[in-house]
C-alpha cells in the first residue's frame, strides 16, 4: 500500500515555467507545494524580454510550431483568468509583432523561413512581408535604414514581472503552498512517494516536477531523467519612460505599458556569468537606434544580463520518468509564450492525463542519436 | 526655502527662462541650484503617478531633478551649468516621443 502523501505534487522551481505548471495544477484542484530557491539563483524569469512570440518558431519542427501557435491562441483567455485570480493585469498586448530587417536579403530570408514553416504546418499561419512604407504605416517612427519587416498578427508581449507576480498570487489564492529560499539537497522515491529534502525539511508528495531551469541539469539524474541544458546569456537595456510610440513589439525593441522602452538582446556562451559588457550593450543600442532614431537621445536607466535555459537543439524537454514514475522534467527557453500551454495541457498530462501529441517528441533521448 | 551663501568673490549674473519666465542666476551655478534659488519647486511631475519631484542628491545620482533644457528632454539639472538665455521647461509626465533638438 502506498504511504499517504499530504501533497499531490511538489514543483521545484519558481520561475515562469514552474509557476505556470504549479498554477495549472492548483487550479485543477491538486494540493501543490512549490519549492523556490533564493535570489542568488539564476532567474531567467526575472530577466527576460516578455515576448509572446510565434513567428519563426518551429522551422523543421512542426509539432513545436503547433504547440507555440496554440499557446499564443490561448494567451488572451489565460491573461484574463490570471487577472481574475490575482487582480494583476499582465499587460498582454497581442496585436501582432515585427521582425525588422536591415537589408533586403535578410528580409527575403526571413520570409522564406516563415513560408517553410507555413508549408510544414498545413494550417493557417498568417504573416505579411512589409517594405519600409508599409512598415511605417504600422510603426511610424521606424528609421530610414530599415529595409522592411515581417509582421505576424499572432505575436505580442506581456510584462514578464507582472506575469510572474500574477502566477504567484493566483497559485497562493488557489491554496498552493509556497516555500521560498530553499534549495533541494536530495530526492528519493520510496513506496510510490517522493521525499524531497531541503535543508532540514522533508517534503513528501506523490509526484515531483522539476522546473528548475539551469538547476534541472543536476536534479534530473536524481529521478532517472536528464536535462542537458546550458546557459546562453542575453543582455537587455531599459530606458526612461517615453510617451507611447511603439504599439507593435519586435524581437529587439518593445515599449512596456508604462512607457519604458526595453531593448535586447545578445546570445552569448559565457557560462554562468550573468553580467553585462559594454561591447554588447553598445551593439544592441546601435541596432535599436537604427530601427528607431528617436532613441538616440533617450536616457538608459538600467541594463542587465540574464541566462537563457537552452537545450542542445533549442526545443523544450518534457519527459516523464520511467525509472521513477511520477517524476517529470520540464524545461524550455520560451517560458512566457508557452505559459498558457504549461498551465493547461501540460498540467493535465502531469495530473495523469494523455500526453499532448505535439510534445511527445520532446524527450531527452533525442540528444543521443 | 533656499538662500545663496555670500562668497567673497562677486559672480556675474545670467538670465535664463523657465516656462518663459525670466529668472536670474549666478555664473557657475548649476541649473538645479538656480531653479531652487528662484523658488521653482517642484521641477516636474512623474510619468506614472504624476507625483511632484524636486532634487534630492544634487550630485548626479538620483535623477529626480530632470528638466528640459533648450529642447533637450530629461536633462539632470544638477549636472549642467547655467548660461545666458537658457530655455528651461518643466516636464509633466513621460518624455515626448520625438528627436530632441
Amino acid at each position: 500500500m502506498k504511504p499517504h502523501a499530504e501533497l499531490d505534487t511538489l514543483v521545484i522551481g519558481g520561475g515562469v515555467v514552474g509557476m505556470s505548471l504549479a498554477y495549472g495544477l492548483a487550479r485543477a484542484g491538486e494540493r501543490v507545494r512549490l519549492l523556490d530557491e533564493g535570489d542568488d539563483a539564476f532567474r531567467a524569469a526575472r530577466g527576460n524580454f516578455g515576448l509572446v512570440w510565434v513567428q519563426g518558431k518551429g522551422l523543421d519542427r512542426p509539432a513545436y510550431a503547433r504547440w507555440t501557435l496554440e499557446a499564443a491562441r490561448q494567451w488572451p483567455a489565460f491573461a484574463q483568468e490570471l487577472a481574475q485570480h490575482s487582480g494583476v493585469d499582465v499587460e498582454l498586448s497581442q496585436i501582432g509583432g515585427l521582425i525588422m530587417c536591415m537589408d533586403e536579403a535578410e528580409l527575403a530570408q526571413r520570409a522564406e523561413g516563415l513560408a517553410a514553416v507555413r508549408q510544414q504546418l498545413g494550417q493557417p499561419y498568417p504573416f505579411d512581408v512589409l517594405d519600409l512604407k508599409q512598415l511605417r504605416a504600422l510603426s511610424p517612427l521606424v528609421g530610414p535604414e530599415v529595409a522592411g519587416a515581417v509582421f505576424c498578427p499572432l505575436d505580442g508581449h506581456v510584462s514578464p514581472l507582472r506575469l510572474l507576480r500574477a502566477l504567484f498570487q493566483s497559485f497562493q489564492n488557489l491554496g498552493g503552498e509556497l516555500c521560498a529560499g530553499v534549495a533541494v539537497d536530495a530526492i528519493a522515491q520510496r513506496n510510490g512517494a517522493f521525499y524531497v529534502r531541503t535543508g532540514g525539511t522533508e517534503h513528501v508528495a506523490a509526484k515531483v516536477v522539476l522546473a528548475a531551469g539551469l538547476g534541472n541539469r543536476a536534479l534530473a539524474p536524481l529521478v532517472g531523467l536528464e536535462a542537458p541544458v546550458k546557459p546562453v546569456r542575453g543582455q537587455i537595456l531599459v530606458t526612461e519612460r517615453v510617451q507611447p510610440f511603439l504599439r507593435h513589439p519586435s524581437l529587439h525593441v518593445r515599449q512596456t505599458g508604462e512607457g519604458v522602452v526595453q531593448i535586447g538582446d545578445s546570445k552569448e556562451d559565457v557560462g554562468l556569468d550573468d553580467g553585462t559588457t559594454l561591447a554588447q550593450l553598445a551593439r544592441i543600442s546601435e541596432r535599436a537606434m537604427r530601427c528607431f532614431p528617436l532613441l538616440k537621445t533617450v536616457n538608459i536607466v538600467r541594463t542587465w544580463g540574464a541566462l537563457r535555459v537552452m537545450s542542445p537543439d533549442g526545443f523544450p524537454i518534457y519527459q516523464a520518468s520511467t525509472a521513477c514514475p511520477g517524476a517529470f522534467v520540464v524545461t524550455c527557453h520560451s517560458g512566457i509564450t508557452l505559459a498558457s500551454q504549461h498551465a493547461g495541457p501540460l498540467a493535465d498530462w502531469i495530473r495523469g492525463g494523455q500526453q499532448p501529441a505535439d510534445i511527445s517528441g520532446f524527450n531527452a533521448e533525442r540528444f543521443h542519436v | 526655502m533656499f538662500r545663496p551663501i555670500d562668497t567673497p568673490l562677486a559672480r556675474a549674473s545670467v538670465t535664463l527662462h523657465v516656462q518663459g519666465r525670466p529668472i536670474t542666476a549666478r555664473v557657475g551655478d548649476t541649473l538645479a541650484m538656480a531653479l531652487l534659488n528662484a523658488g521653482v519647486v517642484p521641477f516636474r511631475q512623474t510619468p506614472v503617478s504624476g507625483q511632484a519631484r524636486a532634487p534630492l542628491c544634487l550630485m548626479g545620482v538620483c535623477f529626480d531633478c530632470l528638466v528640459e533644457v533648450d529642447g533637450q528632454q530629461n536633462v539632470q539639472s544638477c549636472m549642467v551649468e547655467v548660461c545666458e538665455g537658457m530655455q528651461v521647461r518643466l516636464p509633466i509626465g513621460a518624455r515626448r516621443a520625438e528627436d530632441s533638438v
